[in-house]
């Protein structure tokens, strides 16, 4: 077990050096001219020159990677090219309300979504069947930001029963204190007891969990459903049921915790899309987290911040992987 | 050249029943069957668009300001958008540009990352680790984050955006069907192809793929539709095609402006995003239980 732990978070560095690899290719070579870039269109020769001498452009390319590698490990993204702040500040401030969507989204979206699996392999070719799997495919072809704008349109504009966006309402950002321990706006409410502030960030919460986690139960859905059937086809549980063990027995004790594996790792991909369609969802909602940075970043092509960003993410990826490995080396008929 | 001689290797009576088989499964399969139905009349409106369109002038841009923002109308049968023009034109021709986006996606990231692939899985060893320690770096991004970057990085325009989900694609194909060679290559077949002294590449294209490709079939039939999507994020973002191109997620994003008093204008290329995409996921999951051994029934 050890062994194999030390093994996997070698290949994480290793992974994370590829991650590393790839952004360095995309912010040295992909510009023709990235110093021209560094300084902007209207620079003289002149404030080019100097800015390739500042950025360590005029060293071989080997020097520059290592120098790029040093600036990484310590924490240092450089500076976004429209605040001029520095990039891990702005994204450690905005990490929290992203985070804080993405988990309860997601949590909620395994809490559907997994049932539902279970409940269309169990009753196989029914109606239930046929309308969760109608169901999750429909979740996971419908734009993400699409949803947003129509869900915006029925519940804010129409029945006027939710809020269009933010994460609380203007009369209690003005009028209450707003608690701050965790950075996690429904921990915090939570820990202070302030029933008030938590009620209004549920309702903020609603629309854009619903956005980031249709994705998450599609997938969930169908592949849990499969990993089961095949599962359920196996000569275990024939043996199981000739036996004559009951259908519940055979189902949630044999066959569940062997589609442990193919589950998890579906539950991993699909956090890695709910943090992508978090970044769509939240510039609509006006959630205040990552999400509307990048939106932001995109538009005004901050390629320091987009680099930030991506290593952000795939660092985010890779632990969630590593997670996951680990997870599913638990199970006794992995081999490490 | 892959398919090519997966069709040719079977004899002409037997290719013909192996066609009428599927195609009873097809039709016995009746969300899948109608979920063909859909991108097959997909495809002829978006060869046919320009011609079919009532209002084709405002499809390449032309502006009409007099009728700006008008609700759907038996003239404007969406509506029209800022600029006064016809939603039902720019919708219909939308098709063509996410079919074809999608479709040179797929198939240039078939064709990087199927041979890459059988090479990995076939030759093992060294040139197997070089190549899936690269893909394992793509693969440790979040999907369309990469995408994402590289289009930022590219420039952004509709072209660039399809460079980038080529880039960002490939390893999938690569890691897929690398799992299903190493399956393969142990099996009798292949040893006594190899026993009589076939060439590796002919084992790998004509002994290796057609046993493997089914998996990759379903997966691009996937990969389609979520290549629109992924299209459709990036022009949201400001990544993808750009004005006055009448591209599904370009209008989504200008629509976002005009929304709270133009319902129409998020509405309906919403629809059609939505409608396509499920039809190919649709027809993916069909081909899945079709082409699976396991699960076919009759």
């Amino acid at each position: 077990m050890l062994s194999f732990l030390v093994r996997r978070l070698l290949l994480g560095i290793l992974t994370l050096f590829g991650v590393i690899l790839i952004t360095f290719i995309l912010v040295r070579v992909v510009p023709s001219d990235p110093a021209a870039q560094w300084v902007g269109g209207r620079a003289t020769p002149e404030q080019v020159e100097a800015a390739r001498e500042e950025l360590g452009l005029d060293k071989p390319i080997y020097v520059q990677l290592e120098h790029y590698i040093r600036d990484l490990l310590k924490g240092n993204l450089g500076y976004s090219l429209m605040t001029h702040q520095p990039i891990i500040k702005e994204l450690k401030n905005r990490f929290p309300a992203t985070l804080e969507l993405v988990l309860i989204s997601s949590i909620v979206a395994l809490l559907i979504g997994l049932p539902l699996g279970l409940i269309s392999a169990k009753a196989k070719n029914s109606w239930i069947d046929h309308f969760s799997r109608f169901f999750s495919i429909g979740a996971i072809s419908i734009p993400t930001f699409w949803l947003a704008l129509v869900l915006q349109l029925i519940f804010f504009m129409i029945l006027e029963v939710l809020p269009s966006g933010g994460q609380l309402s203007m009369k209690i950002i003005l009028f209450q204190d707003i608690p701050r321990v965790t950075g996690f706006m429904f921990l915090d409410s939570l820990i202070t007891g302030n029933f008030v502030i938590l009620k209004d960030f549920l309702k903020h919460l609603i629309l854009p969990a619903i956005c980031v986690g249709a994705y998450t139960i599609g997938l969930v859905a169908r592949m849990t459903r499969s990993a089961l059937l095949e599962i359920l086809s196996e000569d275990y549980i024939k043996a199981a049921r000739s036996y004559g063990l009951t259908e519940r027995l055979i189902l949630y004790s044999y066959a569940l915790k062997n589609s442990l594996g193919p589950t998890t790792t579906v539950v991993t991909l699909a956090m890695g899309y709910a943090l992508m369609n978090t970044f769509l969802v939240e510039s609509i909602f006006s959630w205040p987290g990552i999400g509307k940075y990048v939106a932001n970043a995109v538009t005004c092509l901050d390629y320091p911040a987009i680099i930030g960003i991506t290593i952000l993410g795939a660092c985010a990826y890779i632990i969630l992987n590593l997670i996951t490995d680990i997870i599913i080396s638990l199970d006794p008929r992995v081999k490490l | 050249m892959s398919i090519k001689s997966i069709f040719f290797n079977i004899p002409a009576k037997r290719k013909l029943k192996v066609l009428k088989e599927y195609i009873y499964l097809l039709k016995k399969n009746k969300l899948t069957f109608t979920a063909l139905i859909i991108i097959l009349s997909l495809v002829v409106i978006a060869i046919i668009s320009p011609i079919i369109a009532p209002f084709p002038y405002h499809i390449y841009g032309e502006i009409n300001p007099q009728d700006k923002l008008l609700q759907p109308s038996r003239v404007y049968l969406f509506g029209t958008d800022e600029m006064g023009r016809d939603l039902f034109s720019r919708v219909l021709y939308g098709t063509r540009i996410s079919l074809l986006a999608s479709l040179i996606a797929v198939v240039m990231g078939l064709l990087i990352g199927v041979p890459l692939g059988l090479m990995a899985g076939y030759y093992s060893g060294f040139i197997d680790e070089i190549i899936m320690r690269i893909v394992d770096m793509f693969l440790s991004f979040p999907p369309l984050l990469l995408a994402m970057a590289i289009a930022a990085f590219l420039g952004p325009s509709l072209q660039n955006a399809i460079l980038a989900l080529i880039i960002a694609w490939w390893p999938w194909y690569t890691r897929l069907i690398r799992g299903q060679v190493v399956s393969i290559k142990e099996k009798e077949f292949v040893r006594a192809a190899n026993a009589i002294g076939t060439p590796s590449w002919q084992i790998m294209y004509k002994h290796i793929l057609p046993n493997c490709i089914s998996p990759v079939i379903v997966q691009a039939s996937m990969d389609l539709g979520g290549i629109i999507l992924t299209l459709a994020a990036l022009s949201f973002l400001g990544l993808g095609a750009q004005s006055p191109t009448s591209e599904w997620g370009l209008m989504l994003t200008t629509s976002r402006k005009y929304f709270l008093n133009a319902w129409w204008y998020s509405i309906f290329p919403g629809i059609a995003i939505f409608i396509t995409v499920l039809s190919f996921n649709l027809l993916g999951d069909g081909l899945r239980e079709i082409l699976d051994p396991k699960t076919k029934k009759y």
